[in-house]
């Protein structure tokens, strides 16, 4: 018996065991490698290795010795020569602007003409910023391997001259309001997706059968219907000589310079989300509602109960786990959002998502990018494990 | 007792109601729909023009189909999308398919692990998952590969096909496996010749939505595809993004179309599976 039980968990296990593996390495192993990213950034280290070694025991409060400064002018000057001083004086630049065309700058100089003994005065002459011990701790600190920076800067947070954190400077601060005004959002969708759906999801629960069935196609011909395409017909009817603002205008409501932005802005950013998430909430609380029998408020109003008091204190309790189901996929759905923003928010309708594609495909901060996708990633967890322990993921059904 | 049970209330509450469920469904088709007359406009425009109200014939025209099929990259677009998406699906169905079989038995070790881990593909973030993809696939010597797209296509597909066999399987009887063992029947024949069949609608699902998924997938294929890779929905996005023409309405309308057609083959699948079931 017990042989029996270990074979037939061993054949459980390799039927799993395909699917597990490919999981792992096509989707976890790129996560993980993603973390690694946030944290781990060896190009300045590998590129300056004297450098850094000369600086390791600098006091940091002083102007580094004549050795340090030759030891640098010499590396950038090599590292230039190989065209890959670029690379690590952007890195440099993030911890100190400026940086870039410095470092770039003295390299050139140096090279053009090369000083026969005194680095520093030379360096100097070239770029006065290397007579600032600021410069030089930011060199110091890029060649870290390891580092929590990223972290820092997608918080606002920066380290100070002794390595202390502190806040970033007023007008860097960005990435916290913008995962603030995220979740603002988001929870804006879910409340308004909430309110459009509880009617229909009833209506759907408790219509005759055939009726209900015509309705349900609905709700699932948009939720079928490709996602680029539901954006485009936002597109299409919210811009400025689109179907809305026209029928407006003819209807006149609106006069023609009037014409209303609900396009390239928040609102488009949020009219087209409530579109595109308002299934994920209504397929959720039908399920539930449909099991809650029309009895019980048939009993509730039989019993004296005015509607509203019958609703709240009968079915609304009943509908909670559906309430629950339905607003935390949204909420989680809108929280990582990106293609629908990207399209329809122009500037000001961002979420947090786009910073991440900017990072990726912009600014080349991939260390910052996997930082945001870590922190978002980690959100994402947190209300995912709340969901599965109220719903269950085995009850999670494609409707 | 209140008594004030007014019939005239409760009637003028269910007008309401109704009325608020038909502007919430019109809100949720009117959108989809619109696409489609509008993809017949004979002048460049998104909107509505007098002659279109009017039924003028002149003021109808099929020259954005016509551009679609003419244009030489709608039509290797589509080629492009099947190619990723058919292959992302065989991998995507088999895998995932034998893993829900394997969830499915009371035997699995460590059911909810396991299970939360072949579904995250389908909860993660899509920029997560794309941001991790490429430099992954990068790094692996596989970027702006068909390669890199199918299996990122079918890992995200794989969940798809674990939940519905999955609601397929949950129906199912496993005292059948050991009626086919009784009768002499090895592992491999009873998973054949009973339980494939019996689950079957649900593969099929599974299928139709790893497909779907794959086909209407943009941001991966923005991250890690190149050039060579522009299936629809890359094309799509770039026709948004640069300068939207009524051709994206015309490609708009063909996915339309075959939304609805996914739609009624889930619909019919799902039948099949109440009357196996029942």
């Amino acid at each position: 018996m017990a042989s029996s039980l270990t074979s037939r968990r061993l054949r459980a296990a390799l039927l799993a065991a395909p699917l597990f593996v490919f999981v792992s390495v096509t989707f976890i192993a790129p996560l993980a490698t993603m973390m690694l990213r946030s944290v781990y950034e060896p190009v300045v280290a590998e590129s300056l290795p004297e450098t850094l070694a000369a600086l390791a025991d600098w006091d940091g409060r002083e102007l580094p010795n004549e050795e340090t400064f030759r030891v640098a002018g010499m590396e950038f000057i090599a590292l230039n020569e190989r065209r890959a001083l670029g690379s690590v004086a952007t890195r440099v630049n993030r911890l100190e602007s400026g940086m870039r065309s410095t470092m770039l700058g003295v390299a050139r100089e140096l090279a053009n003409d090369p000083p026969a003994g005194a680095w520093r005065e030379a360096m100097i002459a070239a770029d006065e910023d290397w007579a600032e011990v600021s410069s030089w701790l930011a060199v110091r600190r890029a060649g870290e391997r390891i580092t929590p920076r990223h972290y820092l800067n997608a918080l606002d947070l920066d380290r100070g001259a002794a390595g202390e954190i502190v806040a970033q400077p007023e007008d860097r601060r960005i990435y916290v309001t913008l995962l603030l005004r995220t979740f603002a959002i988001s929870a804006a969708i879910t409340g308004i997706c909430l309110l459009l759906a509880y009617p229909v999801a009833w209506l759907l629960a408790h219509a005759r059968p055939s009726r209900a069935g015509l309705l349900l196609l609905l709700v699932l011909v948009p939720f079928w219907t490709s996602l680029l395409v539901r954006t485009t017909s936002w597109i299409v009817l919210l811009q400025n000589q689109g179907v809305i603002n026209d029928l407006l205008v003819v209807l006149g409501i609106l006069a023609d310079e009037q014409r209303l932005s609900l396009i390239y802005n928040m609102t488009g950013t949020i009219i087209a989300m409530v579109h595109v998430l308002l299934p994920f909430m209504i397929l959720p609380l039908y399920s539930v509602m449909r099991t809650i029998p029309p009895r019980h408020m048939q009993a509730a109003a039989s019993l004296g109960g005015s509607f509203w008091q019958s609703f709240r204190r009968v079915y609304w309790p009943q509908s909670l786990p559906g309430v629950a189901a339905g607003s935390l996929l949204v909420f989680i759905m809108s929280i990582g959002f990106y293609i629908t923003p990207a399209l329809v928010g122009g500037r000001t309708g961002q979420l947090i998502s786009s910073m991440i594609a900017y990072h990726m495909e912009q600014s080349l901060n991939w260390g910052l990018a996997a930082a945001l996708g870590a922190i978002l990633l980690l959100l994402v967890v947190l209300l995912y494990l709340i969901y599965s322990r109220l719903v269950g993921v085995d009850r999670m059904s494609l409707s | 007792m209140s008594a004030a049970k007014n019939p005239g209330d409760s009637r003028l509450r269910r007008w309401l109601h109704v009325g608020f469920c038909a502007a919430v469904l019109f809100f949720l088709v009117a959108p989809v729909l619109v696409v489609i007359p509008l993809s017949f406009n004979a002048e460049p425009y998104f909107t509505f023009t007098e002659g279109m109200l009017r039924l003028d014939p002149d003021a109808w025209s099929l020259r954005w189909y016509r551009n679609v099929l003419e244009e030489g990259r709608w039509l290797p677009a589509l080629g492009k999308s099947l190619t990723i998406g058919i292959a992302a699906t065989v991998i995507a169905t088999t895998l995932g398919t034998l893993a829900a079989l394997g969830l499915s038995s009371p035997a699995m070790p460590g059911r909810g692990m396991v299970t939360a881990l072949l579904i995250s593909p389908m909860v993660t973030p899509i920029i997560i998952t794309a941001a991790g993809m490429s430099f992954f696939y990068s790094d692996m010597g596989l970027g702006q590969t068909y390669t890199a797209l199918i299996l990122a296509h079918a890992v995200l597909g794989a969940p798809f096909v674990v939940i519905s066999v999955s609601a397929s399987l949950s129906g199912y009887n496993h005292d059948l496996n050991r009626a086919a063992a009784n009768l002499g029947a090895n592992g491999w024949t009873t998973l054949r010749r009973v339980q494939l069949p019996l689950i079957a609608p649900g593969v099929f699902t599974g299928a139709l939505f790893a497909f779907a998924a794959s086909f209407d997938e943009v941001v991966v294929v923005l991250f890690i595809g190149g050039p060579g890779q522009r299936t629809i929905p890359r094309e799509m996005w770039a026709g948004i993004r640069e300068q939207i023409s009524p051709e994206i309405l015309a490609v708009a309308t063909f996915l339309i179309v075959f939304a609805i057609l996914l739609l009624a083959a889930v619909n019919w699948l799902r039948q099949r599976d109440y009357v196996r079931a029942g």
